[in-house]
């Protein structure tokens, strides 16, 4: 692509936060700021202690660097997604694109008008009506009034406010002004337009028809799209690149599906596939134990099979021996249980029991999974205590399938046959 | 390369600070009237008497200052009716400072906008001295009613000319200091608290509720400095001078007013655009 369509070009921008209070006791830090900078010329004497952008990090520094060295482009007609984790500076990065606060360094340019939807229903005046306050929304988003007439009836019929539309905004419920104030800015005809997270607060059916209204803004409208979400479906949905932020500086930016991919891999640190315990405290008691729970799995991806590994040591014999588990996504729904009977009254004997499971063909979605498990005694009696998320895992997204949505929970394996 | 041509904004620490940007704010010019509309309406919105509060204050404000101050502690007049004398410094003062505390506000009081959206900041103080001024109408017309009804409307002289120039110089240094205070106030809440009691302070320095002469006649001419020191006094001269005919001005003055208004209007909106880019980080 020519240097022709590149609509947002961000060079070298770092931004830099104090940490802590800015209150009287900064006022000789100031003083002496004003007077290097300003009246010597000299460097920032406070630039220079910026720390990366660590939350976990427990030195103890006054400055901070929420983005550091950032560039990137953005082409006409291109959605990019921004994701990364609290804190990683996708927000930041929003606020400087929008205008909010200037960078600390290095310069962002546009070649088209950009509206932020930072937080919709932001300059709403309670004591407005409806039809005043879109407006006057529209207008601080930067459309003439000539403009906003001609989209009116269009904005109130996509927000579904009809009957409210004289009425105060002060008596809108919460569901209310968003849909309103998601109105105004997607038929405001920005060429950049900035999304954080604003889809949060609608109910589903208004954050469907929201992804659908950006995703034909930015298909059919040919504009461009900047979306910051923890949604990852609403990211594959909508997006065609993605851009990866950690601690304030972007890891990568690639197609969409890939970022995604890595961003889900980037939590590797609270997936823990094998969990392996001593014999003495180790979960049950002293009638059995479970010694070990392990995917074997390196890498699964929607559609593979999952291999289960289980240790079970059992001290008795002649008893009905069970292993429970049950697997859950991110949200907690459940979504599968079974009951594995080790041993009977017949069968059962002293030893170590090796179980191999392996789930085949799983059609799961994309996402993070956890099992829970734990050991019963005839039919009745829990062993010691049940393991909560005692193994968990990430589900890849599966690229073959070059699917368009990733809705739902059940990766659609479908046959398809058109007569 | 031609692209360097294209870009519609750039966004870089660097700026230059004296500059308003005055095609940016013509852009915006829908959202200006809007935003003047909105504090004139949402004033009198579910209120009884609507927009007639726009006369009941100063008219408040007046009654009481004539007993306590003209039939109790009997200040002159300069020869005008009391009330009458009490009731244009009040018109006029009440313009004064309510763009000077409204100005003040800007960045406290719209900060929930401010950290959402973008739009040219200097906006909001231009139409907080916009809106006043169409009060201050309003509240110059009860004015002149209220002298024609007392039979005095003979007196209003040709002083009357002048009133823009009086308009423009109270509206450049109450967005002046405002925009200063506001600008200060993102880091230095103090500024919050010191305006409240300043503005009604200084009420009491400028010849709002006293006409001028009496300092003039207890100083000697060298000190009368002291007296139009205060930018706002000459101010007032002309307007008693133009409305009720009566008092002296002090053409000195009123130009040192001139030059006064111009200085802390740069002064503010050279600190305002410094302040506007960043003041999220620190508010």
């Amino acid at each position: 692509m020519s240097e022709k369509d590149v609509i947002l070009k961000v060079e070298n921008v770092s931004k830099l936060y104090r940490l802590g209070t800015v209150g009287t006791g900064t006022f000789g830090g100031d003083v002496q700021r004003f007077w290097k900078t300003k009246i010597l010329g000299q460097d920032d004497p406070f630039m220079k202690i910026g720390q990366t952008n660590d939350r976990t990090s427990k030195e103890k520094i006054d400055f901070v660097w929420a983005l550091q060295d950032i560039n990137f482009e953005v082409k006409r007609g291109e959605v990019l997604g921004i994701i990364g984790k609290n804190g990683a500076g996708k927000s930041t990065l929003l606020k400087l694109l929008s205008r909010i606060t200037s960078p600390t360094t290095g310069s962002i340019k546009s070649a088209g008008r950009m509206a932020s939807l930072l937080e919709v229903g932001t300059g709403f005046h309670p004591e407005l009506t409806g039809r005043e306050n879109i407006f006057l929304n529209g207008a601080i988003m930067g459309m003439t009034k000539i403009e906003i007439q001609k989209k009116f009836d269009e904005i109130v019929d996509f927000s579904g406010c009809e009957l409210y539309i004289d009425t105060p905004t002060k008596r809108y419920s919460s569901g209310m002004t968003v849909r309103l104030g998601f109105a105004v800015a997607a038929f405001l005809d920005p060429e950049i337009l900035v999304v954080d997270e604003v889809l949060a607060v609608g109910d589903a059916e208004f954050q469907k028809k929201a992804i659908g209204k950006m995703k034909e803004v930015s298909q059919g409208g040919g504009r461009t799209v900047l979306f910051v979400s923890h949604n990852m479906e609403a990211v594959l949905n909508l997006c065609n690149r993605g851009m990866l932020i950690e601690n304030g500086q972007v890891q990568q930016i690639g197609e969409a599906s890939e970022i995604v991919h890595k961003y889900l891999n980037l939590n590797t640190s609270s997936v823990n596939k094998d969990a392996k315990w001593s014999i003495d405290v180790a979960p049950g008691d002293s009638r059995a134990k479970l010694l070990q729970i392990k995917i074997e799995n390196n890498e699964i991806v929607e559609g593979d099979d999952i291999f289960l590994n289980i240790i079970i040591q059992s001290f008795i014999s002649n008893q009905l021996l069970d292993f429970t588990f049950r697997l859950y996504n991110v949200k907690g729904d459940l979504i599968l249980e079974d009951f594995i009977i080790i041993g009977d009254i017949q069968t059962l004997q002293v030893k170590i029991y090796e179980l191999n499971l392996s789930i085949t063909k799983l059609p799961l979605i994309s996402g993070f999974y956890y099992i829970d498990c734990w050991l019963g005694l005839g039919n009745v009696e829990l062993l010691g205590k049940k393991i909560m998320e005692a193994v968990s895992f990430n589900i890849m997204p599966n690229k073959k399938l070059n699917r368009l949505s990733s809705a739902g929970v059940l990766v659609p394996f479908i046959e398809k046959t058109i007569k | 390369m031609k692209a360097e041509e294209k870009w519609i904004f750039e966004i870089s620490p660097n700026k230059s600070k004296f500059k308003l940007n005055f095609s940016e704010i013509y852009q915006y010019r829908d959202l200006l009237f809007l935003f003047i509309r909105r504090d004139i309406v949402s004033i009198y919105k579910q209120t009884i008497l609507g927009p007639l509060w726009y006369f009941i204050s100063p008219l408040l404000a007046s009654i009481t200052q004539y007993i306590v101050f003209g039939k109790i502690a009997e200040l002159p007049s300069d020869g005008a009716p009391y009330f009458l004398f009490v009731l244009s410094g009040n018109v006029l003062w009440s313009y004064f400072s309510t763009s000077l505390t409204g100005t003040s506000n800007t960045f406290s009081a719209n900060q929930g906008i401010f950290g959402k959206v973008y739009f040219p900041r200097a906006i909001v103080p231009i139409s907080i001295t916009a809106s006043n001024l169409f009060q201050f109408v309003i509240k110059l017309l009860l004015l002149i009613t209220f002298i024609t009804i007392m039979g005095l409307f003979s007196k209003i002289t040709a002083w009357v000319i002048l009133l823009p120039l009086l308009i423009i110089v109270m509206a450049m240094i109450s967005m002046g200091v405002g925009m200063l205070v506001s600008a200060l106030t993102t880091k230095y809440k103090d500024f919050n608290q010191l305006m409240s009691f300043a503005v009604g302070l200084f009420m009491y320095l400028t010849p709002v509720i006293y006409p001028t002469s009496i300092f003039l006649n207890k100083l000697p001419s060298e000190k009368h400095w002291m007296i139009y020191a205060n930018p706002l006094t000459s101010v007032f001269d002309v307007f008693h001078k133009a409305f009720l005919g009566v008092g002296h001005v002090n053409i000195y003055a009123l130009g040192y007013s001139c030059g006064f208004a111009i200085i802390v209007y740069v002064m503010g909106l050279y600190v305002f655009n410094r302040v506007e880019r960043t003041f999220m980080d620190t508010i």
